[in-house]
C-alpha cells in the first residue's frame, strides 16, 4: 500500500492528461482528482496503526533487499497525513477557484504530480530518491506558480525557479559527497558507514544550505515573498502549507536526526536559521500592506519556530548524556507546529484567495468590513488568524506553548536557551500584532465603495475552508489523543537512531 | 592528477553561480544555471571514476567472473544517477527558456532589473 501512496496520484496524473482530450471524460478530471487525493489520505491515515514499514521497490537481491527503499515510519506518516488533507482541501478549493483559467486540466495534472512527488518525498528511504522526488514537486510546483501567465505571475515563477535550481544543485552536491564517502545511498546505511572528518562537514553544509533554500530560511528566502502571493490561491496554500514543510523543514529533520546524527555543530546551524528566519519573517510581515505578500512572510516566521526546535532538540541529544525526554518534548512541540502551521495557513491563503476572488483586491487598506458581506469566509479567515496568533483554544496556543515550556526547560542544559525562549515568546507577540493587523482592515470598519459590492464565495470554496476550520478548532484540545497516535511516534522516529541503523542492514 | 580534476569541477560549480548571481541578463542566468547542472553532474561522474577502470559490462563470452569486474570496472551507480540529474535538467530547461520568451513577450526585455514588478 506504501508504493501506492506515491504511484496513485502520478499516474492519475498522466490519466488527466489523456483524458482532458476526450469530451466525453473531461469533466470528470476534477472529481477523479479529489477522489484520488481522498483515497490517498484515508490509505494515510489507515497506515497510522501498523508499525514501520519498509517496501523494498524492485525486490532484487537476497532476500529481496535490494532496491530503492520506501520507508514508512512515524514522521513519514504524519507527513503524509499533513501533506494529503491540505492537497484534499486545496483541490475542493479548486474546484470553484479555478474557473477563472483555461486549461484547468492542466493544473489538475501537476497538482497531482507535485502531491504524489511530496509523498515521495517523505516516504524515500534513500538519498537520491529523496531528491528526485524533491526535484518532481519543485518543477512541479514552478510551473504552478506561473499558471497564470500574468507578468507578476512569470516574474515570481522564473526566481522561484532559478533560486530552487541552485538549491537542488547543492542538495545533488551533498549527496554526491556523502555517496563518495560511504558508498551507499541508502540512508541507514549511510548512517551506519558515515566517517569522521572535514569532508561529511562540507556535505552536511551543502545538503543544508540547498535545503534551507526549499525552506526559506532566512538568508535564503527571497523567493518566497514574490512566489507565494503571485500563485494561484490553492498553490499558494499548498506551498506555504506544505512544500516548504515536506521539501524543507522534513528534509532537514531526517538528515540532522536520521543520516548525519546530532552534532552540535549542525543544532547550532540549525537554531540561528530558526532564529533569524523567526524574527526577521515577523519584523517584514508586520510592515507589509498586501495581504497575500503578509501571509507568505509570517510563514518565513512560523517555519522558523519549527528549526529552531528542531535545532535545540539536536543540540539536546548531543554530548554524554542525551536527554531523551526534553528532546522528545522540543520534537513534539515543533512537529505539531508544523502540523497546525500546514492547516491554519493553507486555511488564510485560501481565505484570503476567495477574498481576492469576490472583492478584486489584495491590498489591506482597500478591504474593510468583509466580516459582515462575507459571513462564512470571514468566520474561517478569523479562526486561521486567531490559531496563528497563538489564540487558545485554538490549535496555534497549544503549539507555541509547548515549543516555549520546551525552550525554557531546555535552559536548564544549555543557558542560551533562556534567550531563545523570550525571543519564541517576542516573536508570537508580534505574530499576534501582524494578525490584528489583517483581522482589523480585512473584517471589521465600515466597507470602502471598492468591497461594498462584495458577496460570498462559492460554495465549494466555502466547503474547504470549513473543513480546515474544523481542524483547526479541534487540533488543540485533541492534542494528547494525537500526540499518542501521530506525534509520538514521530518524535521517535527522529530521535531512534539506535533503531533507525538497525533497519535496512542486511542480514 | 588526484585532487586537481576535483577542484576544476568546483571551480565549474562557481564559475556557474556567478552567472547566476552577477548576470543581468536573463538568457545569461540561464546559461549559468546550465553551468551549475552541468559541474554538478560532472562531480558526480568523478566519484564513480576508478584509474585503469575498464567499462561495468560483464563480459560473458570472455569468460570474465563477476567479482573480476566489480574489482576492475569503474562504479555503474554515479553513471546512472547522472542520466537521472541531466533529464532533470533537461526538463528544467525546457521550462525556463519557455518561461523567457513569455517575460519578453509581457516586459519587452531580457534584463533582470527592469522585470521588476513586485517589490517589498
Amino acid at each position: 500500500m506504501v508504493p501506492l501512496l506515491v504511484g496513485l496520484p502520478l499516474g492519475v496524473a498522466f490519466c488527466v492528461v489523456a483524458m482532458a482530450h476526450v469530451k466525453a471524460l473531461s469533466r470528470l478530471i476534477a472529481p477523479l482528482a479529489i477522489g484520488i487525493v481522498l483515497v490517498n489520505l484515508v490509505m494515510a491515515l489507515s497506515l497510522l496503526g501498523a508499525g514501520d514499514v519498509h517496501v523494498f521497490v524492485g525486490e532484487w537481491g537476497p532476500g529481496g533487499t535490494l532496491g530503492i527503499e520506501l520507508v514508512c515510519d512515524g514522521l513519514s506518516k504524519l507527513m503524509a497525513v499533513t501533506i494529503n488533507l491540505v492537497a484534499l482541501a486545496s483541490l475542493i478549493f479548486a474546484g470553484a477557484y479555478m474557473r477563472r483559467f483555461t486549461k484547468v486540466w492542466l493544473f489538475q495534472a501537476l497538482f497531482l504530480l507535485m502531491t504524489g512527488a511530496m509523498n515521495g518525498v517523505v516516504l524515500a528511504g534513500d538519498l537520491f530518491n529523496l531528491f528526485v522526488f524533491l526535484e518532481v514537486a519543485a518543477i512541479a510546483s514552478y510551473a504552478l506558480v506561473a499558471f497564470g501567465c500574468e507578468s507578476e505571475e512569470l516574474e515570481a515563477a522564473f526566481k522561484y525557479l532559478v533560486l530552487g535550481s541552485v538549491g537542488s544543485a547543492f542538495i545533488l552536491l551533498g549527496v554526491t559527497i556523502l555517496y563518495s564517502l560511504t558508498g551507499q545511498l541508502n540512508m541507514a546505511k549511510v548512517a551506519a558507514m558515515l566517517p569522521k572528518g572535514p569532508a561529511v562537514l562540507l556535505a552536511a553544509a551543502a545538503l543544508i544550505g540547498g535545503l534551507s533554500l526549499k525552506a526559506a530560511m532566512v538568508p535564503f528566502h527571497a523567493w518566497l515573498p514574490d512566489a507565494h502571493p503571485s500563485a494561484p490561491a490553492p498553490i499558494s496554500a499548498m506551498l506555504s502549507g506544505v512544500l516548504i514543510k515536506a521539501s524543507g523543514v522534513y528534509a532537514v529533520a531526517r538528515i540532522v536526526f536520521n543520516v548525519l546524527g546530532p552534532s552540535s555543530q549542525y543544532a547550532t546551524i540549525l537554531i540561528a536559521l530558526g532564529v533569524v528566519s523567526m524574527v526577521l519573517g515577523m519584523l517584514l510581515a508586520l510592515g507589509q500592506d498586501d495581504l497575500k505578500r503578509l501571509l507568505a512572510y509570517s510563514s518565513i516566521s512560523q517555519a522558523g519556530y519549527i528549526v529552531l526546535s528542531l535545532g535545540v532538540a539536536a543540540q539536546l541529544m548531543v554530548g554524554p548524556r542525551p536527554d531523551r525526554v526534553l528532546a522528545g518534548l522540543c520534537l513534539f512541540g515543533g512537529l505539531f507546529h508544523l502540523f497546525n502551521h500546514a492547516t491554519f495557513k493553507s486555511l488564510l491563503f485560501l481565505s484570503s484567495g476567495s477574498i481576492e476572488q469576490q472583492v478584486g483586491t489584495r491590498q489591506l487598506k482597500e478591504m474593510g468590513g468583509l466580516g459582515r458581506r462575507m459571513p462564512v469566509t470571514g468566520f474561517c479567515c478569523r479562526i486561521g488568524a486567531l490559531s496563528i496568533a497563538g489564540v487558545p483554544p485554538f490549535n496555534g496556543f497549544f503549539s507555541k506553548l509547548i515549543i516555549i515550556i520546551a525552550l525554557a526547560m531546555a535552559g536548564g542544559v544549555f543557558p542560551a536557551a533562556y534567550v531563545l525562549c523570550a525571543v519564541a515568546a517576542a516573536v508570537a507577540v508580534g505574530t499576534l500584532l501582524m494578525y490584528v493587523k489583517v483581522q482589523r482592515y480585512v473584517l471589521e470598519g465600515e466597507p470602502s465603495e471598492r468591497v461594498a459590492g462584495a458577496s460570498e464565495a462559492p460554495a465549494l470554496m466555502r466547503v474547504a475552508l470549513v473543513i480546515l476550520a474544523v481542524i483547526c478548532m479541534t487540533a488543540g484540545l485533541a492534542m494528547v489523543p494525537l500526540r499518542e497516535c501521530l506525534f509520538g511516534p514521530a518524535a521517535d522516529a527522529l530521535l531512534g537512531t539506535a533503531a533507525k541503523a538497525a533497519m535496512g542492514v542486511m542480514p | 592528477m588526484g585532487i586537481a580534476i576535483y577542484v576544476l569541477a568546483f571551480g565549474v560549480l562557481l564559475v556557474g553561480l556567478y552567472g547566476v548571481v552577477a548576470k543581468k541578463n536573463i538568457v545569461k542566468i540561464i546559461v549559468g544555471l546550465l553551468i551549475l547542472d552541468y559541474a554538478v553532474n560532472l562531480m558526480l561522474v568523478l566519484v564513480g571514476y576508478r584509474s585503469k577502470g575498464g567499462a561495468p559490462i560483464l563480459d560473458v563470452a570472455g569468460g570474465q567472473k563477476p567479482a573480476e569486474l566489480a574489482a576492475t570496472a569503474v562504479d555503474p551507480l554515479p553513471q546512472a544517477m547522472v542520466l537521472t540529474s541531466i533529464v532533470i535538467g533537461l526538463g528544467l530547461t525546457a521550462l525556463m527558456a519557455a518561461m523567457a520568451i513569455r517575460l519578453y513577450e509581457k516586459y519587452g526585455t531580457f534584463d533582470m532589473n527592469r522585470i521588476r514588478k513586485l517589490k517589498g
